[in-house]
């Protein structure tokens, strides 16, 4: 009596061959479905929990002893920064070798989703996504600030006292070689926002990806780690694996918030003279909630993808305009310069040991790498989560090489500008600008002053939506055990969630303590996406290609 | 009556079916027409499927065991979603176009507070479908009994 027709809309078939796990697991199992009030939920059982629970003790304990926090994981901050440099340097040395190893070997061929799949977004769409929710706000704040900051240390020299060095400059500076320090400045930028980053979130985002469409398993971060401890992943093991994602992800989020709220208080205080407030920054936070609550909403695709396709167009806009308004000529040589300075002296940035610039290589690199590790399950289970139907190759070059091309153009663009004022104009009021300010202070050096920052704050803003919402799905997701149809007023609460954490930590104190608590994260983290590498090796090598 | 009818189906909640499901073969087979069951996935593995592929295998054993045990004509039309927490309106009332029943029978939970902010599926698809709806409680506890 069964007619099946073909299926002109429906999903397209076969997703062609892979090679799903074995496993009794099914998605959602240990799941408890309920209301609250006349809400569903269908949240994972403990993770949910666990994850809400600890972070409003942790919340708690910052507001309640906000010094005895500071103090611990003030310090702890530091230390693991600078006693494991060497480890995470070398990680991050590991997580690019391995990305590029991909893109060479015949596992390139491998397709995320089976040979068939077709990709669920254009490049567009995908790029636009991956970019906002990769790199975001501190494109905004250290496209200027940062080359301008390795220019200056670089300038001035190296400095020591009691045989050890006290500058700032990377490698072995550049002393009174304005040039020199110029190209040595845009290389270490670009090292702390090209290759090694996105290798970062390249691992972790394929793990995902890999492990969820190809092998059949839940999208969450433990499942990555079948072929290491196998069906121990759906116990404690498990549990703890997402629970500290979460954690990192929602505490990364809601400092982020609060500081980006503070930033861009300053910001409209100086445009527009709005006073510099706690009021304020509360109003600002709750804005950027607001909208990230109507974009999560409206999903995937027609909340977080027109939002962050929204943000690209307005960063490119900006992008040309500066490119255009500012000293174009000098701005297209140091594009050239940078990427060609960048590989001279990447071999000497990344060396692990031996490195005497140890303000440098601790202060910069080694507190970038925790930084963006710490930031990895979130990034990486949002690119996982969009990049079905790409092949291992074409997944590695644009998460990998595209994203590091336009930083570097981005760099060259705000950097160079920034640089160019202050070498050429003898304009100091970017060099003496605070962090938040720099930008905007570029910007008054050049045409439609007004129209451009008020551009630029919006970018800010919607910089920040477009991270908050992605790491609400994300969160969302890992909390329902994988599922990615739980109830819509799930992702409602960890949307609000993160927004009222954040203003908790800014009224009561404690946003500095518990972000060094994130970025503490980062050293259990390193080792995790280690093992990721081997993960990734052992499921690419049984994909049939 | 209505020759070409439209069922969407969550397969991980078939129990909460059963209503529709029956009203929906009664009136297939007093107008001796057709029943499409409409389901839709995540790409993502999901309780039910691995793969978007083995969804809709599964979703057309469903089909075939429905057109068994109600003695009717039946067929199956899956549909992955980006998002489908978000999406599914969207996806049924895509699949609607595509398949043009004329009549959508479709299962929808008691009215409660959680409509106001969340309107039913069931609801979003009667406003917004060109074709009949009709939309099935659940059943009083007594009609369970019996």
């Amino acid at each position: 009596m069964t007619d099946i027709p073909e299926d002109p809309t429906g999903i397209p078939l076969p997703d062609g061959p892979t090679d799903i796990i074995d496993t009794e697991y099914t998605v959602g199992q240990d799941n408890i479905e309920t209301s609250i009030g006349p809400f569903g939920m269908d949240i994972h059982n403990p993770v949910f929990m666990i994850s809400g629970l600890s972070i409003v003790a942790f919340v708690f304990y910052a507001l309640a002893l906000p010094e005895q926090a500071e103090a611990v994981f003030g310090a702890l901050r530091p230390w693991l920064t600078s006693t494991f440099d060497w480890f995470f340097l070398a990680s991050g040395d590991v997580f690019v070798l391995f990305c590029l190893f991909l893109i060479v070997s015949p596992w390139g061929s491998v397709r995320l989703g089976g040979r068939d799949a077709v990709p669920d977004y254009g490049y567009p769409g995908w790029f636009a996504m991956l970019f906002a929710a990769g790199m975001g706000i501190g494109l905004m704040f250290y496209g200027v600030a940062e080359p301008m900051s390795h220019f200056s240390s670089s300038l001035g020299g190296i400095a020591t006292e009691g045989g050890a060095r006290t500058d700032w400059a990377p490698l072995g500076a550049a002393e009174g070689d304005q040039a020199a320090a110029i190209r040595l400045g845009m290389a270490a930028t670009i090292y702390h926002w090209g290759l090694h980053p996105w290798a970062i979130y390249a691992v972790v985002a394929l793990a995902l990806a890999l492990f969820s469409y190809n092998k059949g398993l839940p999208l969450t971060i433990r499942s990555a780690f079948y072929p290491i401890f196998g069906e121990r992943v759906w116990g404690w093991t498990g549990h703890i694996i997402d629970t500290l994602a979460v954690f990192a992800t929602l505490f990364g989020l809601a400092t982020s918030l609060g500081y980006g709220a503070t930033q861009a208080n300053a910001g409209l205080n100086e445009l527009f003279g709005i006073p510099v407030s706690t009021t304020t920054e509360v109003i600002l936070i709750t804005g950027i909630t607001a909208i990230a609550l109507i974009s999560v909403i409206r999903g995937l695709d027609g909340g977080v993808k027109v939002l962050s396709e929204i943000n690209m167009g307005l960063a490119f806009f900006l992008l040309l305009f500066v490119l255009i308004a500012g000293p174009t000529v000098a701005i297209l040589t140091l594009f050239g310069d940078s990427i060609l300075s960048y590989l001279t002296h990447l071999p000497a940035l990344s060396m692990p040991f031996g490195r005497e610039d140890v303000n440098f290589s601790q202060g910069w690199t080694s507190f970038y790498w925790a930084w963006w590790i710490s930031w990895s399950p979130f990034v990486g289970m949002f690119i996982a989560r969009v990049s079905r139907g790409r092949t291992v190759r074409e997944f590695v070059v644009c998460v990998l090489l595209i994203p590091t091309f336009v930083c570097v153009l981005w760099m060259s663009v705000f950097g160079g500008t920034a640089i160019t004022q202050a070498v050429n104009d003898g304009v100091t009021a970017v060099a003496n600008a605070p962090l938040e300010l720099k930008l905007f202070q570029m910007l008054k050096e050049l045409p439609l002053t007004g129209i451009m920052s008020f551009v630029g704050i919006v970018l800010v803003v919607v910089f920040f939506v477009t991270s908050s919402d992605s790491g609400s799905l994300v969160i969302d997701t890992i909390t329902a055990g994988g599922k990615v149809d739980a109830p819509v007023p799930q992702r409602v609460f960890w949307c609000v969630f993160e927004g009222a954490v954040a203003i908790a930590l800014l009224i009561g104190g404690g946003l500095g303590s518990l972000q060094a608590m994130v970025i503490s994260t980062g050293l259990p983290f390193t080792i995790v996406l280690l093992l990721l590498c081997l993960a990734i090796w052992r499921g690419l090598a049984s994909e049939p290609r | 009556m209505f020759k070409n009818i439209m069922v969407p189906v969550d397969l991980a909640h078939a129990d909460g079916l059963r209503r529709a499901l029956s009203v929906a073969a009664a009136m297939a087979r007093m107008g001796d027409g057709r029943v499409t069951y409409v389901g839709v996935t995540a790409e993502t593995p999901t309780a039910i499927a691995h793969t978007p592929a083995e969804y809709r295998s599964k979703l057309e054993d469903f089909a075939r065991q429905q057109g068994a045990a109600a003695n009717i004509q039946t067929a199956a039309h899956a549909c992955a979603s980006h998002d489908p927490g978000v999406d599914l309106n969207d996806t049924l009332l895509a699949a609607a176009k595509d398949l043009a029943p004329d009549l959508i029978v479709m299962a929808s939970h008691l009215p409660n507070l959680s409509d106001r902010f969340w309107p039913s599926h069931g609801g979003q698809i009667a406003k917004r479908a060109m074709a009949s709806v009709l939309v099935v409680r659940p059943a009083p506890a007594t009609e369970d009994q019996t």
